[in-house]
């Protein structure tokens, strides 16, 4: 079954699941949502299909939630008009049911899962992502995509669990070519075909957090069995590539976090171990080499309703010379270590209606940058309407910013929520 | 008869011989005011009013669980109804005497928990003119008291109380508190700035009797420097309700249980 007619299959399974309980106990069934309106402009170049705007859409979501003891049923369902490619869509976001005992409890369906402790940066949150939205400047939620499975919460004395169990692959969402300026290695290849790993019980995502207070700290250990999410490139030939596949390449990832009071602020601590499966030799130049990756983070808050948020964030690759050896001329070379420092600076004004912020990734191994300026104003308790930028530059026309360097975009949210 | 009146006398003799010190009775009004029973639940309906008249309303469920004695340790559990932009959101504060809360905000959009900075505790609590500290309390041991006089506020024979905070930490430089002498709640505080100039104004519009403890279901919180209140209604007050210690955690800040929040 395809993945459109697997979501139409959901969306009218779950549509008569709440018909019928909302007849059934009509006082237990609530009905949230929105209207909203998202534009992204173009400030620098038009996008590579010569277009002007990065995002432009009218939207609706629909959040439904109806319970009953210890089950629960949650939708959560958008329909938008995309101006850029003038078409409608139907997307569905979320959509579970829940079953809560004392001891454990379930959820099955299409659900959002965050772990981890990065702002903006992720090492244990193994979970897809949609970097198009975050840099078109659409609001942050939608930067975290759902998987389609299964999460049993089990709560024990000694430790609180999570165990996830995902059939389905999803993979992180890229910006679109048409309308972002990328590097691309391989650009002359233009048939190209991306395969998802096949469903089969051994293609099935694990993901497992325990997690318990330690001396006054959160501490969570972490293991995800899976793929990564973007896609490796496998050409037909590397000396004379006429077609290629986008593949999935298998992902295990070993992890641990902690968090707590420290230094007048909230201080933070992530690593993780990630294991290219099918490149354990770190030979094959088109998948990635297993890394680790680690974070240190502190947030304090400086005066009333003033927060600063810092981060320093490594990568770290393994077996960095049979990477070098095996690397194709043509392809630009990645460093054995990367890092990355983010500042995030939130102010609020007018109480608490009125938000400024301030985010910036610097990368010092790479040299390149991305800032991101915003204020939001609550005009009433249900109108609200944000603008910012996306800016980005320095480094080399293939680092993680430097890349997008020609897509900085000025972006307006408004949103009426009820 | 004559016995009897000797041992009312007598019974009454170490009440009225002995006054209560300044730091006695806040700590009394502490207990009668933050501590009553051993946990608290109310839905909680706040009005932030802009000098012009705009209104902006705040509604929660706010569970509260003492652990050890009054100006002890406690945690608040919170769950959000309104505004809609906030809607299912979570908050969980560790409070702990003579340090730094322990904070916890779900966010229901991205489906995450994470653990806030709580250094000021003089910050507005969700935009109000209620400080965190006047939501959960400060330590009895951060102000100087003294008895300024005895007075009647409204009805109600109560100690005025002077409390100047002992180190810079707070916004203001005294406090002046009306407290109830038979309830110890406290009717009335107005605080100082660092020019001695009245900014904040708090009253205790009503007191109900809930399952045997006097109970503020109605406040204001005036700022006179802005022209903005906030004026909070509890509703749905409860006492003694039997909340267990597992409600306050990561589990069900995710998934708050419908039987707490209702």
């Amino acid at each position: 079954m395809s993945q459109e007619s697997r979501i139409k299959l959901a969306v009218c399974a779950l549509c008569s699941i709440f018909c019928i309980l909302s007849s059934a106990f009509a006082s237990d069934v609530s009905i949230h949502g929105f209207i909203q309106g998202n534009y992204s402009f173009n400030t620098g170049s038009s996008n590579p299909d010569g277009k002007d705007m990065k995002w432009a859409e009218e939207r609706a979501q629909l959040k439904l939630d109806a319970s009953k003891d210890s089950l629960n049923f949650f939708m959560k369902a958008d329909v938008f008009y995309d101006h850029i490619d003038d078409a409608s869509h139907l997307e569905f976001r979320e959509g579970y049911a829940d079953f809560t005992a004392s001891g454990f409890d379930l959820r099955a369906g299409r659900q959002i899962i965050t772990w981890g402790l990065g702002d903006l940066l992720f090492i244990n949150d193994v979970f897809p992502k949609d970097f198009e939205a975050f840099f078109s400047g659409r609001p942050l939620e939608y930067l975290k995509k759902g998987v389609d499975g299964v999460k049993l919460g089990m709560y024990p004395s000694f430790a609180s669990a999570e165990l996830i169990v995902v059939p389905f692959f999803e993979p992180n969402n890229f910006p679109d070519p048409k309308r972002f300026h990328m590097f691309d290695p391989m650009s002359q290849i233009t048939e190209r075909e991306e395969k998802k790993p096949s469903i089969t019980p051994d293609n099935t995502e694990i993901a497992l957090r325990m997690y318990r207070d330690v001396a006054g700290l959160d501490a969570s250990v972490y293991f995800y069995r899976g793929f990564f999410r973007r896609s490796s490139m496998l050409p037909d030939s590397l000396t004379a590539p006429t077609r290629m596949d986008l593949f999935f390449p298998g992902l295990s990832v070993y992890g641990a976090s902690l968090q707590g009071r420290a230094l007048d602020g909230v201080l933070s601590l992530e690593a993780g171990y990630y294991d290219s499966r099918q490149d354990g030799d770190g030979m094959d130049p088109m998948i990635p080499n297993s890394h680790v990756r680690f974070l240190t983070g502190y947030q304090r808050q400086l005066w009333e309703d003033f927060a600063l948020g810092l981060q320093y964030y490594g990568e770290y690759m393994n077996d960095y010379s049979e990477y070098k050896t095996n690397l194709p001329s043509g392809f630009p070379e990645e460093k054995k270590f990367r890092d990355l420092v983010s500042v995030r600076l939130t102010q609020f004004l007018a109480h608490q209606t009125l938000k400024l912020s301030f985010f910036a990734f610097y990368g010092p191994s790479e040299k390149d940058y991305l800032l991101n300026p915003e204020v939001k104003y609550n005009f009433t308790d249900s109108v609200w309407a944000a603008t910012g930028a996306n800016i980005f530059g320095g480094g080399k026309e293939w680092t993680q910013f430097g890349s997008l360097n020609k897509n900085d975009n000025l972006y307006v949210q408004i949103r009426y929520e009820f | 008869m004559k016995r009897y009146l000797i041992l009312i006398i007598i019974m009454l003799l170490p009440v009225s011989v002995s006054a209560l010190t300044a730091d006695e009775v806040m700590k009394k009004s502490q207990a009668a005011f933050l501590y009553q029973g051993r946990d608290f639940k109310a839905r909680v309906t706040m009005k932030l009013i802009s000098k012009g008249g705009q209104e902006r309303v705040r509604e929660l469920t706010m569970l509260r669980k003492n652990y050890g004695e009054a100006g002890g340790d406690q945690k608040y559990f919170m769950y959000f109804f309104r505004p809609a932009d906030v809607k299912d959101m979570t908050f969980m504060v560790n409070k702990y005497p003579a340090k730094d809360d322990d904070r916890w905000l779900f966010v229901p959009a991205i489906n995450m928990v994470r653990r806030i900075a709580a250094q000021d505790k003089s910050s507005s609590f969700v935009g109000s003119d209620f400080t965190y500290e006047d939501v959960s309390g400060r330590d009895i041991e951060d102000d100087t008291h003294t008895v300024v006089k005895e007075e009647k506020i409204g009805e109600k024979d109560s100690y005025v109380i002077k409390s100047a905070p002992k180190a810079q930490d707070a916004d203001y430089s005294y406090k002046i508190s009306w407290v109830d002498k038979a309830s110890f709640l406290p009717l009335k505080e107005e605080y100082y700035d660092k020019r001695g100039e009245l900014y904040r104004v708090f009253t205790a519009d009503e007191v109900k009797d809930v399952k045997g403890f006097p109970t503020v279901t109605k406040r204001t919180m005036k700022n006179l420097q802005s022209g903005h209140r906030t004026e909070s209604a509890f509703t749905k007050a409860d006492y003694n309700i039997g909340t267990e210690d597992s409600l306050f955690s990561e589990r069900f800040l995710k998934q708050p249980p419908k039987k707490w929040i209702e």
